[in-house]
């Protein structure tokens, strides 16, 4: 039971590591196919860390330890909470410790870490990129805050793979206002965690609208390859989470191997599935002007805030 | 109907009435302001049948058959209609045409957006905490949805102070009938049919003397912005 429990978790990271540059892989291609462009193919995100990897380290002068810690933090931030998030299984030696604090605060340090590197290259892109993420990181973790505990509330417990377990015991408990609205608000803040469209556009170098980019455009080689490897772990994890949370149907919540393997594949399938979904939707929007950012957050934390309240005055203890 | 899948339905039709006023105060296209509160009049139906069928009453669900004419089509049609006026009456003798997008469009509200948004989260909050008593005296499903009401008819008036063009104050007092239409269902199953249809017709009147007026202040003034309005013409 045990040891089937450690081997979800070794599992889970293992899939999360080796599909994390996958998926970004595979939201690219789908992206460039529905454009109509060839695409560079879906390991293409593994070449470039490949490539990245065998280049020098080099770092900017005067840059201090925050420039040179931040990707190892991002990654590793990355990597607890692809071992915490119950993507595969809810019956793990760490469930315990899973608890939705826990995972918000790791999101948060992985940001802050990069925001601090950004403002220790003392450069004005560097500066202007950690302002703005901070900003959108400020609106966002209340409102994925807001929305856990909007589905906790039916669950009595903070605790993520509880959560999980109840809404797969329970599909009544999603199809509340609560759960719709709180599907609603955690999908607008994963965008903005993981800065895509529209808050942010991962493919951009332009001065004027970038935000991930402008903060790690100092970054070169090895420690590139962090970064970037650190966003796409966070991506995956995020929307993991959200396949978890919200159609958590087939997750392992008993000790067999089984399970825990049929539960991997449902999960990789659906990330895949939602990953394109996403990919396909930013093809149709464009970015918001930075201004309305805020707009959007507000919006989506107001939803997290209508569905806490639903839960009170409509779920009826 | 079993009690379980009443309550269920009862709370996604409560859930789409609150979330068509709040998502009213997102957008700034007249035109999607207009068809939202078409749908909030059929959360409103909606929220009138179930309780109708629920309880066995004709009158309710002929009273839901109504109100789902009445706010879901004749009131949209009536505002998107000056709306179109509004456009139109523009369009023939002027020379500027950015003027166009000013008029179909809120673009300056005198709270800004994310504040509003803000805001209709803090007015949920105190319509919540405002009927907790009432709704502790009869715990059903139906009053438990009671903030609900409440907390559309607060920000009816929300919008209604808020917003300066005329069409968008329309939408706010009818957001803030919707809302006491609302709470009167969730409260007390609705008022007598006598008092229902009275209520209907003044809204409808009312629209229909708005609209009116806004096409009137339009011509009189070249636009429908309510600040240029505090200056006395002769």
């Amino acid at each position: 039971m045990n040891a089937v429990g450690y081997a979800a978790i070794a599992l889970q990271v293992g899939a999360v590591v080796v599909g994390a540059p996958l998926l970004t892989g595979l939201m690219r291609q789908t992206r460039a196919r529905l454009e109509g462009r060839a695409g560079a193919g879906v390991v293409q995100p593994w070449r470039d860390t490949r490539k990245l990897l065998r280049k020098e380290p080099i770092s900017p002068v005067g840059t201090g330890p925050a420039f040179r810690w931040a990707p190892l933090l991002l990654v590793a931030t990355a990597l607890v909470l692809a071992v915490l998030v119950p993507l595969v299984s809810t019956d793990t030696p760490v469930r315990g410790r899973a608890d939705l604090i826990v995972v918000v605060a790791l999101l948060a340090l992985g940001t802050l870490a990069l925001a601090l590197a950004g403002l220790d290259t003392g450069t004005a892109f560097g500066g202007m990129g950690a302002s703005r993420e901070m900003t959108i990181a400020a609106l966002v973790e209340p409102t994925i805050l807001m929305a856990v505990f909007a589905l906790s509330i039916p669950a009595g417990s903070t605790n993520l793979p509880v959560i999980v377990a109840g809404a797969a015991d329970q599909p009544a408990r999603l199809t509340s206002p609560a759960g719709l609205l709180a599907i609603a608000a955690l999908a607008v803040a994963v965008l903005a965690e993981s800065g895509r469209l529209p808050v942010d556009n991962p493919s951009t170098h332009l001065e004027l609208t970038m935000v991930h980019e402008a903060m790690v455009l100092e970054y070169a080689g090895p420690d590139l390859a962090l970064v970037e490897f650190g966003a796409q772990l966070r991506l995956a994890v995020l929307l993991g989470l959200l396949a978890s949370l919200f159609a958590p149907w087939g997750i392992a919540t008993s000790g067999s191997l089984v399970a825990v393997l049929l539960a991997l594949l449902l999960v990789v399938l659906k990330v895949a599935v939602l990953g394109m979904a996403l990919a396909a939707a930013e093809v149709f929007w464009a970015k918001l002007r930075l201004f309305r950012v805020p707009e959007l957050l507000a919006g989506s934390f107001l939803l997290a805030l209508l569905a806490v309240t639903a839960s009170y005055f409509l779920g009826g203890e | 109907m079993s009690e379980g899948l009443f309550t269920q339905l009862l709370d996604l039709a409560c859930g789409a009435f609150l979330l068509a006023a709040v998502v009213v105060l997102w957008r700034r296209e007249l035109v999607a302001i207009v068809r939202l509160f078409a749908l909030q009049g059929l959360a409103l139906a909606a929220i009138a049948l179930l309780l109708g069928l629920h309880e066995d009453r004709w009158d309710l669900i002929v009273v839901a058959a109504g109100i789902g004419a009445l706010r879901a089509g004749l009131l949209p049609y009536l505002i998107r209609r000056a709306l179109t006026a509004l456009v139109a009456d523009q369009e023939q003798g002027e020379t500027r045409p950015y003027v166009r997008s000013e008029e179909v469009r809120e673009t300056q509200p005198l709270v800004n957006v994310a504040a509003s948004l803000l805001t209709a989260a803090a007015l949920t909050l105190l319509a919540y905490a405002v009927a907790r008593p009432l709704v502790e005296l009869d715990p059903t499903p139906a009053t438990r949805a009671l903030p609900v009401g409440l907390a559309v008819v607060l920000i009816g008036f929300f919008v209604l102070v808020t917003r300066r063009r005329a069409l968008a104050q329309v939408v706010g007092f009818l957001l803030l009938d919707n809302g006491i239409t609302a709470t009167a269902f969730l409260a007390a199953s609705g008022v007598p049919l006598i008092v229902e249809l009275g209520v209907s017709f003044d809204v409808l009147l009312a629209v229909l003397v708005l609209q009116l007026l806004t096409v009137r202040v339009r011509e009189a003034f070249g636009t429908t912005y309510i600040d240029d309005l505090r200056e006395l013409h002769d």
